[in-house]
């Protein structure tokens, strides 16, 4: 079983930067199985899909527009994802819910995807993320962990 | 769950505002909603580190703000870089270009002419026999389009339409015959695996990709060496060949055939979209190492007013940026332009609290600056390229647009138009995937003499710069002429600005009053159906919008903002 950790956002525009802030502390503090990939995927749509045709399992972090506080973390599967990414764009309108349905329509969907996301404060050009959103940074690195290790593939303390 | 409403990226929301009298467009006004201004990150930093940042400008042409910001440092600093370095950037703008343009025609604009609805109607039989009779391409059997036939049924059976949502199927606009739409949407999948195949490239050269890593001021990073298991080798250029010879077959064999066939039903819109009719060209692919403007395989230049008997220099100091309808202030008064290497990003949003139903155009109404050449709007991209190179009788050009034009039965007027823009792409992507591979044997040629220098490290210690020096990146990339402005004092960046293909194209009006390229090209038009205006789509998109650095055509709920006011 192959599984994906997909950090996404853009690094320069603050809280945005969330997932792939979230990624690279995960492969600070653990080393991981041959079978998961750790990935900082910026804003790119389709340039992404070869890697979700290897995973099996996906997991997404990324900052969402939830009408919650910012900071608030979220957990989402199933028919939830593509709602939560309706608008989340990239390549030539491919956003996120648009890579998963095409890879869908390709037969190369992921059979798990879930998303760890949280509420974002402020997105716009920063390279610092504001407080709320820098303290939810932990709770999801160790929220990731879990998940894994709920697959059978935990990551261990480097 | 309660509710769910994204959060848009960098990109911003283009929307697009049109008057209607009589059916046809009567005025247009193009403007971006989101802020954009990550240039302010940049200043007090290592010059050096520039193309860290700006290749997360945007999310998708990273490797195409590498390269201007990366020049621009060159340039300020005297650097020329070694040959092997040239190849190799070569061979990765050549490789973003035609990957983005295939992308573009089948899963952006082939939307905007193909319907998708109609091919679940197709014969698979007379499907295979359209395919077979335009292309050699091996994929064309009955009971392949009757494969992709029900695998598009069974998709759209789940209700997840995804990128097929929000479209107009079944608009009268839509002209293609049932079958001629089942091929197309065959190859809208078999793009999907294409693209992912000659990405590949990037990821060799790149050392990783998505955000490639070698690039560097003074050369490449990536070592050249053929008896390296680390560097570019033997086995890496036999591989890099494979893709690229893999890339160029499915551009003459699947797209090309394809463009020559939907164009053939479309040519009424070789008359409409023509737009403001200059074109600026920066000029690119160098063809050896010189440094000179003269050395770019693609050429510099302008041309006005359509005039191909004419193109003029292209001199950046001609350059300017107005805001008298953008949401920036500058300093000495908003309706004076400034060149780029004084450029400001003060925001100054005046704009309606959204919601809202229009803007108030008479004054700012867009985040998109407005630049202008010699005060003239500029077309830019790969028409402005084929075009200019076109008219300076540029043998390669000059055949593949005589070809296509010939093919389609119209004269060189018929590229003046959104059918002509569209063409321009397909034609410049045939070229640069016959050219990738003779650089990729320059490269291999070079190996073998024994050159393998990839970088020039004589100005990499900032003990070695001026005090201050002022330099500009260009590069020619997919939508158009991207420029980078840097200004260094004392080894730190003291300004940087950039000028991206969507700011010429996007833009708003300037103080003359004088129209954008987007808006200029949507007058004229005829929209049959104010509720569905499929047409400002095929217009609007023909220019390829750049989603990340200025614009994207979809509002919160996934829908684009359109808004057609009838007189």
């Amino acid at each position: 079983m192959k599984v994906l950790v997909l950090g996404l956002g853009n690094m320069l525009m603050g809280d945005d930067a969330f997932g792939g802030k979230v990624v690279s502390r995960l492969q600070e503090r653990y080393h991981f199985s041959e079978h998961v990939l750790l990935m900082d995927g910026g804003t790119l749509g389709l340039d992404l899909l070869p890697f979700l045709e290897d995973a099996d399992r996906l997991v997404i972090i990324d900052a969402l527009q939830m009408q919650a506080e910012p900071g608030r973390i979220f957990r989402l599967e199933g028919e939830e994802v593509p709602c939560a990414f309706a608008s989340k764009l990239s390549v030539h309108q491919m956003g996120v819910q648009d890579l998963l349905a095409v890879a869908e329509l390709q037969g190369n969907l992921p059979q798990e995807v879930v998303v760890w996301g949280v509420q974002a404060g402020t997105i716009e050009p920063a390279l610092e993320m504001s407080p709320e959103v820098t303290r939810a940074l932990e709770p999801v690195v160790e929220a990731v962990a879990t998940e894994l290790a709920g697959w059978g593939v935990a990551p261990v303390a480097a | 769950m309660a509710n769910v409403d994204p959060i848009t990226r960098i990109e911003g929301h283009l929307r697009i505002e049109a008057q209607l009298e009589d059916g046809k467009i009567a005025n247009a006004w193009s403007s971006s909603t989101a802020f954009r201004g990550i240039e302010t990150i940049l200043k007090g930093r290592d010059p050096r580190d520039a193309h860290h940042f700006t290749q997360r400008f945007c999310g998708v042409c990273t490797t195409v703000h590498s390269m201007a910001s990366i020049r621009c440092v060159e340039d300020a600093l005297g650097i020329q870089i070694p040959d092997n370095a040239r190849l190799i950037r070569n061979l990765i703008m050549g490789v973003q270009n035609i990957q983005d343009h295939v992308i573009h025609f089948y899963h952006l604009h082939a939307l905007d002419w193909v319907d998708i609805t109609s091919a679940l109607k197709a014969d698979p039989t007379k499907t295979a026999q359209l395919a077979q009779s335009i292309s050699d391409w091996g994929k064309s059997s009955a009971t392949y389009f009757k494969g992709v036939q029900e695998r598009i049924a069974a998709f759209v059976g789940t209700g997840r339409l995804g990128p097929f949502a929000n479209a107009y199927w079944g608009h009268s606009a839509y002209r293609l015959p049932p079958e001629a739409n089942l091929m197309a949407v065959a190859h809208y999948l078999e793009a999907l695996e294409w693209q992912k195949d000659i990405i590949r490239v990037h990821a060799i050269l790149g050392s990783k990709n998505p955000h490639p890593q070698t690039f560097l001021v003074g050369g490449m990073a990536i070592p050249v060496d053929p008896n390296s298991q680390n560097a570019i080798n033997a086995d890496k250029v036999a591989l890099i060949r494979k893709l690229l010879r893999r890339a160029r077959v499915f551009v003459e064999q699947v797209y090309i055939p394809d463009l020559l066939a939907v164009a053939s039903f479309y040519k009424d819109w070789a008359g409409y979209g023509g737009g403001v009719g200059n074109f600026l060209s920066y000029g690119d692919f160098p063809m050896d190492n010189s440094g000179s403007v003269e050395s770019n395989w693609f050429p510099r230049g302008v041309i006005l007013n359509k005039d191909l008997a004419n193109v003029l220099e292209m001199d950046q100091a001609k350059i300017a940026e107005y805001v008298t309808h953008s949401w920036y202030s500058y300093s000495n008064g908003d309706d004076k332009g400034l060149h780029p290497y004084d450029g400001e990003t003060n925001h100054k949003y005046t704009g309606p609290r959204p919601p809202y139903e229009f803007l108030d155009t008479e004054a700012k109404y867009s985040w998109v600056k407005s630049p202008r050449y010699l005060d003239q709007p500029m077309e830019v991209g790969p028409l402005a390229r084929m075009v200019i190179a076109y008219a300076k009788g540029h043998p390669e050009v000059k055949q593949t647009v005589d070809f296509v034009l010939g093919k389609l039965q119209v004269g060189p007027e018929a590229l003046f138009s959104t059918l002509g823009r569209t063409a321009a792409r397909g034609i410049e992507t045939l070229l640069l995937a016959q050219k990738n591979e003779t650089w990729l044997d320059q490269l291999s040629d070079n190996m073998g003499r024994g050159i393998l220098e990839v970088h020039n490290g004589e100005k990499w210690d900032p003990s070695t710069w001026p005090k201050e020096a002022a330099g500009f990146g260009y590069h020619e990339a997919p939508r158009g002429a991207l420029g980078h402005w840097v200004r260094i004092e004392n080894g730190a960046i003291a300004n940087f600005q950039a000028v991206v293909p969507s700011t010429w194209n996007a833009g708003p009006r300037d103080p003359m009053g004088q129209m954008g390229p987007y808006e200029a090209a949507l007058i004229g038009t005829p929209i049959a159906d104010p509720e569905k205006p499929l047409e400002i789509l095929r217009t609007v998109h023909s220019f390829d919008p750049c989603l990340a650095c200025a614009v994207h055509l979809l509002d919160g709920s996934g829908s684009e903002i359109i808004k057609v006011r009838v007189l």
